[in-house]
C-alpha cells in the first residue's frame, strides 16, 4: 500500500493544468519509459507508450486512457498588486475563498492564496451569496510592484495544498481527478513487466479532458485502438451528497453503463471482475459521461470503449478524497484483462453475432 | 479635540528587535491550535518563552497567564498589555460515523470561507477536511449561494474516527509562510500581538511595571481579558490586537472608503471601536510617540470590532485603556497576511510610547 501512496502523492504534486501539462507529462514520461517499449507525444501534448504483445496475437491493440490534465485558475487581470482570474476547466467558486494556490511565472512559482473580497467591496446582491470567480482575487502577499513586474495576464494558477494521509489508505489532495487513474495505470504498466499479452497496449495519458476532451480524441485517431478503455473518477458518496448520483468509497471502481460503453466490454469486464474476486460497482447513465469516453467512442470508423471510474469524494475541490484500494483495484483489473486479451475476444464483440445469435 | 503635546525623544532609546527570533516564534505560535476555551497548546509556548524574563508569575481561574516585569524604582505607573492567546476555529458537535462530523463555529468565521479546506482536528492534529458535494451534482441556486453551516461537515475519514470525539477542536490546516515582505499564517491573530507582548517582555522599559496578561477566550466575546483587567487592576491598559485590512478594491472602481486600516502604513491606533472609545490621553500618546520616533502610524477608522480593551476598561472603576493592532488581510479565514514592517513599527510604537508613560499622563482628566 505504502508505495501505490506514493506514487499517487508524487503525482498530485506535480501541476499539469489544462492545455499546459507539460510538467506531469515529463515526470510521467521518466516513469513510464522504463515500463514500455516506445514512448511518443501527440501533436496535442499526450503522452502514448506503447507496450509490444510479447505472446503471438494479430496485432490487435488496446488504450487505455486517462486523462493527466487538470482543473486549476488563469490571471485575467492585475490591480493595485491583486490577481483577477477566470477558471481553467470547472472549478467550484464556493471552495475557493481562503485556498492556497501557486501561481506560476516566466520567473517562478508564487505562493499566493483565492480571497474573497469585504462585503463591502461587493455589489450589493452579492454581499449575502457565494461569490462568483469574477469577484475574487489572488493575494500573493508581494508588493504592487513585483507583481507588475513577475506576472502576466495568462499566467497559470494551481491549488497548492499538500496530500494528506487520512489513515486505512484515504488520501485527500487537489488534483485526484484524474491523477489517481493516472496512478492505476502507472501500476498496470508495473505489473505487466512479467506478464504476457496478445495484445498491444497503448497506456495514454491525455491532455484537456477538463476543457474539450479532445486531447482524447485525437490521441484515439492517431493510434486507432482495437479498443479503448478509459478510466477517470466519478462521484464518490460523502456528506451532503445524494446517495443515488454517487458510489462508496472502496467498494471498487464504477464499471459504466449507458450509451457510452460498449455493452459486450461491459459484460467482459464483469465477468474477469467476478472471476478475480474484485468488487465492482455498476453506474447506470443515460447520457453522456462527460469524460474522454465520449470522444474515444465516436473517434472514425467509432471504437469500441469501456468506462471506469474510480470514486472520490468532493470532486472539483482542494480536497478531493480516494481511496488507494480501489486505485489498486483498477490497477489489477487491467492487468487481467489485458492478460486474457486474445484473438477471439474481438469476435465477442460484434453486433451481428448478437444479431445471429437472437435468431 | 485635544491635541497631542510633542514629546521629545529619548537619546537612549533602543527600538525592540522584530527579527528572525521573533518571526520564528511567530511561525511556532501560529501553527499551534489554541481555539477559543482550548488555549492549552499555546499558555505552553507562552511559558517557555516569558518564564526566563518576567518577575512573577500567575494563573487565573479561566486560564490567563498574568506575568509582572518590574520596572526600577518604586510607585511606578502599572501598566497592562494584554494580547490573547486564542483563535477562531470549530468544535465537533455531532458524530454521524465514519469519521463524519457535524462542527460549531468557535469565533466570527464567514462560512463560505470553509468548503474545500484542511484542519487539524483534536489534540493529537488528525489531518481532516471540510468537502462540498460535487457542484456537478449541485443545483444552480446551490451552486451560487452562500454555503451554510448546516450543510458542512468535518470528515478526518473511517480510519481515524475513533480518534476523536464531540467536544474536540479544530483549526484551518495552515502552515506559516513568510513571502516577499508578507508573513502569511492562520492565526496571526493575534499571535503576533502574543509575540509582540513576549518581545516587550524580554526588552522592558524601565520606568514603568508591565503587567503582561496572555488572554483566553476573546474570540468568544473578549471574556478573558475580563477577568486578567479586574486581577491585575493597572493604572492603564493596552491590546496588543489585529485589525482587518479591509482595504481591496470596490468592483466597480469606487473608492474604497470603508478600509478600516491599510497595510504598510504602520500600526493602527483605535479611537473607538464597537468595543471601546479610547483613551484620549492614550491615543496622544501612541501618536505623538509615533510622530518624535518617526515611527509610521495610522488612526483606525472608527467603527465596529472589539479587543480585549472592551472589557478591561469597565473594570473596577474604570480603567483607561486603549487597543492598538497590526493591520491585517483576510483574517479570521484559513490564511490571513500581514506585512513584517507593520509588526516591526508597531512594536517600535508600542515601545516608545511606554517609554513616556510616568504617573502625570493620566492625572490630567480624559
Amino acid at each position: 500500500m505504502e508505495d501505490s501512496i506514493n506514487l499517487l502523492k508524487d503525482l498530485v504534486k506535480v501541476p499539469g493544468l489544462s492545455g499546459h501539462e507539460k510538467p506531469i507529462r515529463e515526470a510521467l514520461t521518466k516513469r513510464w519509459t522504463p515500463l514500455v517499449d516506445q514512448i511518443q507525444v501527440s501533436k496535442l501534448g499526450s503522452l502514448h507508450g506503447l507496450r509490444k504483445a510479447n505472446r503471438p496475437g494479430e496485432g490487435h491493440s488496446l488504450l487505455i486512457a486517462t486523462h493527466m490534465d487538470q482543473i486549476g485558475l488563469i490571471v485575467t487581470q492585475i490591480e493595485a498588486g491583486l490577481l483577477r482570474i477566470t477558471e481553467l476547466g470547472g472549478v467550484d467558486q464556493r471552495t475557493m475563498p481562503g485556498s492556497a494556490v501557486m501561481v506560476h511565472t516566466e520567473s517562478g512559482d508564487l505562493p499566493g492564496m483565492v480571497v474573497q473580497p469585504p462585503n463591502h467591496t461587493l455589489p450589493d446582491e452579492i454581499a449575502s451569496k457565494g461569490v462568483p470567480l469574477k469577484y475574487l482575487w489572488v493575494d500573493t502577499g508581494l508588493p504592487q510592484k513585483a507583481i507588475e513586474k513577475k506576472v502576466r495576464i495568462g499566467d497559470l494558477i494551481s491549488f497548492s495544498v499538500p496530500a494528506l494521509e487520512m489513515g486505512g489508505g484515504y488520501i485527500s489532495a487537489p488534483g485526484l481527478d484524474n491523477r489517481a487513474s493516472v496512478a492505476a495505470l502507472t501500476e498496470s504498466l508495473t505489473m505487466l513487466q512479467n506478464r504476457q499479452s496478445s495484445w498491444d497496449v497503448w497506456a495514454a495519458a491525455t491532455v484537456q479532458e477538463e476543457e474539450s476532451m479532445f486531447g482524447a480524441q485525437t490521441s484515439g485517431f492517431e493510434i486507432r485502438p482495437t479498443l479503448a478503455v478509459v478510466v477517470d473518477v466519478n462521484f464518490g458518496s460523502g456528506p451532503g451528497s445524494p446517495a443515488h448520483k454517487t458510489f462508496e468509497m472502496d467498494k471498487g471502481p464504477t464499471f459504466d453503463f449507458g450509451p457510452t460503453t460498449h455493452p459486450k466490454l461491459y459484460q467482459a469486464f464483469e465477468k474477469i471482475a467476478k472471476q478475480h474476486e474484485i468488487p465492482y460497482q455498476r453506474c447506470v447513465y443515460p447520457r453522456s459521461s462527460g469524460t474522454d469516453a465520449e470522444k474515444l467512442q465516436l473517434v472514425a470508423e467509432g471504437i469500441p470503449t469501456m468506462l471506469l471510474g474510480i470514486p472520490i469524494r468532493y470532486m472539483h475541490t482542494p480536497v478531493e478524497m480516494v481511496q488507494i484500494k480501489d486505485i489498486q483495484r483498477v490497477a489489477r483489473l487491467l492487468t487481467v484483462f489485458i492478460e486474457q486479451l486474445d484473438e477471439k475476444f474481438i469476435d465477442s464483440l460484434r453486433w451481428d453475432e448478437e444479431s445471429e445469435a437472437g435468431k | 479635540m485635544s491635541s497631542s503635546p510633542a514629546i521629545s525623544p529619548k537619546k537612549n532609546w533602543k527600538k525592540p528587535a522584530i527579527g528572525s527570533r521573533e518571526i520564528k516564534l511567530l511561525e511556532k505560535l501560529s501553527n499551534a491550535c489554541g481555539v477559543s476555551g482550548d488555549e492549552g497548546a499555546i499558555r505552553k509556548l507562552v511559558l517557555n518563552e516569558i518564564r526566563p524574563l518576567v518577575d512573577e508569575i500567575e494563573f487565573d481561574a479561566v486560564g490567563n497567564i498574568l506575568a509582572v516585569k518590574h520596572g526600577k524604582g518604586s510607585k511606578l505607573p502599572r501598566v497592562m498589555l494584554a494580547a490573547h492567546m486564542d483563535e477562531v476555529g470549530f468544535m465537533l458537535t455531532h458524530d454521524e460515523g465514519k469519521g463524519i462530523f457535524r462542527f460549531e463555529l468557535v469565533g466570527g468565521i464567514d462560512p463560505r470561507q470553509l468548503p474545500g479546506k484542511q484542519v487539524w482536528v483534536g489534540p493529537d492534529r488528525l489531518p481532516g477536511v471540510i468537502g462540498m458535494n460535487a457542484f456537478h451534482l449541485s443545483s444552480a441556486s446551490e451552486r451560487s449561494s452562500k454555503p451554510e453551516l448546516n450543510n458542512l461537515r468535518i470528515d478526518i475519514g473511517p480510519a481515524h474516527a475513533k480518534k476523536v470525539k464531540t467536544g474536540d477542536r479544530a483549526t484551518f490546516a495552515t502552515s506559516f509562510l513568510r513571502t516577499g515582505p508578507s508573513l502569511r499564517g492562520k492565526a496571526l491573530d493575534d499571535r503576533l500581538g502574543v509575540t509582540t507582548l513576549i518581545s516587550m517582555l524580554r526588552n522592558a522599559p524601565e520606568n514603568i511595571d508591565l503587567l503582561a496578561a496572555f488572554t483566553v477566550m476573546e474570540e468568544s466575546g473578549l471574556k478573558g481579558a475580563a477577568v486578567a483587567g479586574y486581577t491585575l487592576n493597572p493604572d492603564m491598559a493596552i491590546a496588543l490586537d489585529c485589525t482587518p485590512a479591509l482595504d481591496l478594491p470596490v468592483w466597480d472602481g469606487s473608492e474604497n472608503t470603508l478600509y478600516r486600516s491599510i497595510p504598510n502604513q504602520g500600526p493602527a491606533i483605535y479611537v473607538g471601536d464597537g468595543s471601546t472609545l479610547g483613551d484620549p490621553r492614550l491615543v496622544n500618546l501612541l501618536r505623538a510617540a509615533g510622530d518624535a520616533y518617526k515611527i509610521p502610524y495610522q488612526i483606525r477608522q472608527p467603527g465596529g470590532g472589539g479587543t480585549d480593551a472592551g472589557t478591561i476598561h469597565r473594570q473596577r472603576a474604570g480603567i483607561p485603556s486603549i487597543s492598538m493592532s497590526v493591520p491585517g488581510r483576510y483574517l479570521h479565514t484559513a490564511i490571513s497576511i500581514v506585512q513584517l514592517k507593520d509588526w516591526q513599527h508597531s512594536a517600535a510604537l508600542i515601545h516608545a510610547g511606554l517609554s513616556h508613560v510616568d504617573t502625570n499622563l493620566l492625572k490630567k482628566p480624559r
